[in-house]
C-alpha cells in the first residue's frame, strides 16, 4: 500500500454473514415486500369484488375445506425441519445440511400435490365468473411462489451434494431459502383463510 | 561503465495496483463482452441512453400530435393513428423514459459513487433489469411499428380496454410492456435499498447521507409499493382478455372501478416517483452552485419521506368523476392539498439556501430556475384541480393536460436537463458548452411555455384531451397553432442538447475530477471514474466530505484486490461489518432476460407457452446462480466466518 494517508483496515472482517447482515437477505426482504403488496392487494381485490355482488360465493359452492386444511397443516409442519435446517447451515453442518435439503425436497413434493387437490375443491372454475377468477389468482400466486422456492431447493440440495456447493455463501444460500420458506407459510396460512373461510362467513 | 544494480524480480513482474484493480473490475470486452457486462456505471449508461431514445421517440410522437391539431378539421393523421400516437406518446414518456431516466438510470450510475463504493448491490440483477426493460421498450415499439400498437391511453381504462372493445392484440401489448418495465424497476428498487443501506462509506452515518442519495432511498421504497399494484392490474386485464377470467366483468360480479383503483393506486405514486428524484437533483444544484451546504437538510429529507407516504393517500383524486361516497371525495381531497405542504417545504428550504449562499450561475442552475418557475405553476393547478367541483368541470380537457406537463416536465424534465448539465462532465470527462447550454434553456423554457399555457386555456373552453380534430366554429385553432409553435422551440432545444453533447465529446474542456467544486463523494474520483470507481476506497469525514474533511481522511485498506471484494457497512452509523465478494460478469442475466422475455411475450399469444417457456427461464436462472467451481476453491481457503456456532 503505497500511501501515507490514515488506514482503515478491514482485512480482519469476516466475509460469510447470516440474516440480517447478509446483502442477499436484505435483497429477499425486499422481495417478500413486493410480493407480500401483491397478495394483500390480490385480497383486497377478493373483498372488493364481494361488495358488487349479494351472494358470496356467487352462485358456485365454497372450496372444500378438507385439502386446503391438510396442505396448511404440512406447510405449518415443514417449519420444524425448515428451522432445523436453517440452524445446521448457520454451522455449516454438511450432512445435517444436505439430509434436510432432502427432506425439504420432498415435503415440497407433498405440498405441490395437495396443491392439486385443493384447485379441484375449489368447485369452480376461474372463467366461470369474477369470483372464480379471483381464488384462482389467489391460489396460483401461491402455488407459483411454491413451485420456484421447490426448484430452489431442489437446486440447491443438488449443488450441496457437489464439491461446489461446500462454501459460505452457499450456506448462506440455504439458510436464506429456509427463511423465505417462512414466508411462503405465512401466505399459505392466509391464502386458506381467505380462500376457504371467506366464502362461508361473509 | 557501472552495472546497474538489479531491480527485484517481484518489482519487475508486479503490475501496479491501478492495474490490477482495473483487471479484476473490468468488464468483458468486445461485442460478446458487451453481453456480460455487470458494473453499474456501464449499465447506468445503458440506462440513460436508451431512455433518452425513448424520450427522444415520446417527444416525436408528441409533435405529430401537435402537428396534427395544430389547425382546425386537419386530417394530417386519421382517428385511429391519431389514437395509438397518444397512447405510444404517454405509455413510453410514463413507462419507458420518466421512471427509467429519473429513477433506473440516475440511481444505478451514481448512487454507488455517492456513497463510496465499487458497484451496486446484486450487479447481475441490475444488468437483468435492464435487458428486461429494453425488451419491454422494443416489444411496444415494435408493436406499433406493426400497426398493433396501443390506442386505448396511457392508463388503458377497462371496459374500453377490455375484449369486448379492444379486440386483436394491441392492449395487450400494453399490458405485457407493463410488466417488462415495472419488474425492471422493482428489481433497481431492491438494488438501491441495499446499496443506501449497507455499501456507504465508514463514517457516512444517516445524518451525513448526501440528499440525492435520500431521495434514491425514497424513491425506491414507493417503487416497491406502488409497482405491484399496476403489475397485478395490467396482469388482470391481459388475462381478462386472453384466458377469459372476468375482474373487470361487471356482468359476471367483475367491477371496471377495481382496474382505477389498481391503477391510480400506482399512478399516483408514479408521478412522486418521477418527481421525488427530480427535487433530490435539485437540492443537490442548488447546494453546489451556492457555495453552501444545503439548507433545512433534515426538513428537506422529511419532506421527500412525508410526499413519499402521502403520495401513497392521494389516488383517488384520479377518479372524483366516477362518482364517489361524499366521505371518500373529502378526505382525498384533504390529502391532496396536504402533500403540497412537504413539497413547500422543500422550495422555501431552496430559497433560503440561494439566499444566504454565493450564487455561482451556471448552465445546471438556469435549469433549476426554469424548474421553479414551471412546477409551481403545475403545483398551483394542482390544488385547483383537488377542488372537486373544479375537477368536475375540467376532467377529460386539455387543463388536466396541461397541470400534467406543468408538474411532469417542470418536476422532472428542467431537473433531469440540469442533471445532464451537472453530471455528464463526471460521466464522460468533458465540458459542455456554457452558451449551447443557455441556448437549450430559453429554448425550452420559452417553447414549454408557449406549448403548455395556452392548453389551460383551451381546457377551460372545454376542448376536451384525445381528440384528433375538432371543428374551426369552437374557437381552438390559435391556440393550438401557438402551442405547435412551441412543441418547435421545445424540439430545437433537445436538438441544441443533442450538438452540446457530441461537440463537448470532440472539443469540450477536460473536466477534471471536480469542475464544480461540489462536496459529495463522486466528485472525488476521476471523470470519467476508473472501473473500480476509487483507488482508495475513501470514508467520509462529515455531510459534504469534499468540503468538510481534512486532507488526510482515512481510506479503506485491507480489502482482497484479486477478486471484485467491497467493503459492507452497517445500515444506522456505516462502520464496517464484513467482506462481501462481487460476482463476476456473466452472460447469463442477459441469456435469463431473454427466457423471461419469451415467456411475458409468449402469454400474449396463448397461456399455454407458460408450459414451455418456464422450463426455459428455470434453467437460465439455475446457470445464473451456478457458482464457478474456481470461484469457490479461492473463496473457501480464505473464509472467514462471522459466528460459526
Amino acid at each position: 500500500m503505497n500511501t501515507r494517508r490514515p488506514a482503515l483496515d478491514v482485512s480482519g472482517l469476516p466475509d460469510v454473514v447470516f440474516g440480517h447482515k447478509s446483502l442477499v437477505w436484505l435483497g429477499q426482504v425486499g422481495m417478500m415486500a413486493i410480493e407480500s403488496t401483491m397478495f394483500a392487494i390480490m385480497i383486497a381485490a377478493y373483498f372488493f369484488l364481494r361488495t358488487r355482488v349479494t351472494d358470496w360465493p356467487p352462485g358456485v359452492l365454497p372450496p372444500v375445506i378438507l385439502w386446503g386444511a391438510l396442505n396448511t397443516g404440512l406447510f405449518l409442519l415443514s417449519a420444524i425441519p425448515n428451522q432445523w435446517i436453517k440452524r445446521v447451515s448457520e454451522r455449516g453442518e454438511l450432512t445435517k445440511v444436505l439430509l434436510g435439503l432432502v427432506v425439504m425436497t420432498v415435503i415440497g413434493i407433498g405440498n405441490l400435490v395437495l396443491r392439486g387437490y385443493e384447485f379441484a375443491a375449489l368447485n369452480c372454475k376461474w372463467d366461470w365468473n369474477a369470483y372464480s377468477s379471483a381464488v384462482w389468482l389467489l391460489l396460483g400466486f401461491h402455488t407459483a411462489h411454491l413451485f420456484t422456492d421447490w426448484i430452489d431447493t431442489v437446486v440447491l440440495t443438488v449443488l450441496m451434494f457437489t464439491d461446489t456447493g461446500h462454501e459460505g455463501k452457499r450456506f448462506n444460500d440455504v439458510f436464506e431459502n429456509c427463511e423465505y420458506w417462512y414466508f411462503i407459510i405465512f401466505w399459505q396460512v392466509v391464502v386458506f383463510l381467505v380462500v376457504d373461510f371467506a366464502p362461508r362467513v361473509l | 561503465m557501472s552495472i546497474a544494480e538489479p531491480i527485484p524480480v517481484e518489482h519487475q513482474l508486479e503490475p501496479s495496483r491501478e492495474e490490477r484493480l482495473r483487471k479484476v473490475w473490468q468488464d468483458p470486452p468486445g461485442f460478446f463482452g458487451w453481453f456480460k457486462h455487470v458494473n453499474h456505471r456501464s449499465i447506468g449508461h445503458r440506462y440513460l441512453l436508451t431512455s433518452f431514445i425513448f424520450f427522444l421517440g415520446g417527444g416525436v410522437l408528441a409533435f405529430l400530435m401537435r402537428w396534427q391539431l395544430r389547425k382546425a378539421d386537419n386530417h394530417f393523421l386519421g382517428p385511429d393513428h391519431y389514437n395509438q400516437i397518444f397512447t405510444m406518446h404517454g405509455s413510453t414518456m410514463m413507462f419507458l423514459f420518466a421512471v427509467p431516466m429519473m429513477f433506473e438510470a440516475w440511481s444505478t450510475y451514481l448512487l454507488p459513487l455517492i456513497v463510496g463504493n465499487r458497484n451496486i448491490a446484486l450487479p447481475r440483477l441490475n444488468a437483468f433489469s435492464y435487458y428486461i426493460y429494453l425488451w419491454g421498450g422494443i416489444f411496444l415499439w415494435a408493436g406499433f411499428m406493426l400497426n398493433t400498437g396501443p390506442d386505448v391511453g396511457w392508463f388503458a381504462y377497462v371496459p374500453l380496454s377490455g375484449p369486448e372493445f379492444t379486440p386483436g392484440k394491441r392492449a395487450d401489448f400494453w399490458a405485457q410492456m407493463i410488466t417488462f418495465t415495472e419488474l425492471s424497476a422493482l428489481l433497481v428498487a431492491i438494488e438501491i435499498v441495499i446499496t443506501f443501506m449497507r455499501l456507504r462509506a465508514p463514517g457516512m452515518t444517516l445524518n451525513r447521507i448526501p440528499v440525492i442519495a435520500w431521495g434514491m432511498l425514497i424513491t425506491a421504497f414507493m417503487v416497491i409499493f406502488a409497482m405491484p399494484s399496476i403489475m397485478l392490474g395490467s396482469t388482470f386485464l391481459l388475462l381478462d382478455r386472453t384466458v377469459s377470467t372476468h375482474l373487470y366483468n361487471p356482468a359476471e360480479g367483475g367491477d371496471a372501478l377495481l382496474y382505477q383503483h389498481l391503477f391510480w393506486f400506482f399512478g399516483h405514486p408514479e408521478v412522486y416517483i418521477i418527481f421525488i428524484p427530480g427535487t433530490a437533483i435539485v437540492s443537490t444544484i442548488v447546494s453546489t452552485f451556492s457555495r453552501r451546504p444545503v439548507f433545512g437538510y433534515i426538513a428537506i429529507v422529511l419532506s421527500m419521506a412525508t410526499t413519499g407516504f402521502v403520495g401513497f393517500g392521494v389516488w383517488v383524486h384520479h377518479m372524483f368523476a366516477t362518482g364517489l361516497p361524499k366521505l371518500s371525495e373529502s378526505f382525498f381531497t384533504a390529502a391532496s392539498l396536504m402533500i403540497v405542504i412537504p413539497t413547500g417545504i422543500q422550495v422555501f428550504c431552496w430559497l433560503v439556501t440561494l439566499w444566504t449562499g454565493k450564487v455561482v450561475w451556471r448552465s445546471p442552475l438556469l435549469f433549476v430556475m426554469g424548474f421553479f418557475f414551471i412546477f409551481i405553476l403545475g403545483g398551483m393547478t394542482g390544488v385547483m384541480l383537488a377542488a372537486i367541483p373544479v375537477d368536475l368541470q375540467v376532467h377529460d380537457t386539455f387543463f388536466v393536460v396541461a397541470h400534467l406537463h406543468y408538474v411532469l416536465i417542470g418536476g422532472a424534465v428542467f431537473p433531469l436537463f440540469g442533471g445532464f448539465y451537472y453530471w455528464l462532465p463526471k460521466i464522460t470527462g468533458r465540458m459542455l458548452s456554457e452558451s449551447l447550454a443557455k441556448l437549450n434553456f430559453w429554448l425550452l423554457f420559452v417553447g414549454f411555455n408557449l406549448t403548455f399555457f395556452p392548453m389551460h386555456m383551451l381546457g377551460l373552453h372545454g376542448m376536451t384531451r384525445r381528440i384528433y380534430t375538432y371543428p374551426v366554429s369552437m374557437g381552438w385553432q390559435g391556440m393550438n397553432t401557438l402551442a405547435t409553435l412551441g412543441a418547435i422551440l421545445m424540439g430545437l432545444g433537445v436538438l441544441v442538447f443533442i450538438i452540446n453533447y457530441f461537440v463537448s465529446q470532440r472539443r469540450g474542456a477536460p473536466a477534471g475530477d471536480n469542475p464544480w467544486g461540489a462536496s459529495t463523494l463522486e466528485w472525488a474520483t476521476s471523470s470519467p471514474p476508473p472501473v473500480y470507481n476509487f483507488l482508495d476506497l475513501p470514508t467520509a469525514g462529515g455531510r459534504d466530505p469534499l468540503w468538510e474533511q481534512s486532507p488526510d481522511q482515512p481510506i479503506v485498506t485491507g480489502l482482497h484486490e484479486d477478486a471484485r471484494e467491497v467493503l459492507v457497512t452497517k445500515t444506522l452509523d456505516a462502520d464496517p461489518e464484513h467482506r462481501n465478494e462481487f460476482p463476476a460478469p456473466s452472460v447469463w442475466p442477459f441469456l435469463a432476460s431473454v427466457a423471461v422475455g419469451i415467456f411475458f411475450i409468449g402469454t400474449v399469444f396463448t397461456a399455454k407457452s407458460v408450459l414451455w417457456t418456464t422450463p426455459l427461464v428455470s434453467i437460465t436462472l439455475v446457470g445464473w446462480f451456478w457458482p464457478h467451481r474456481q470461484a469457490v476453491h479461492r473463496r473457501r481457503e480464505r473464509e472467514i466466518w462471522d459466528h460459526k456456532k
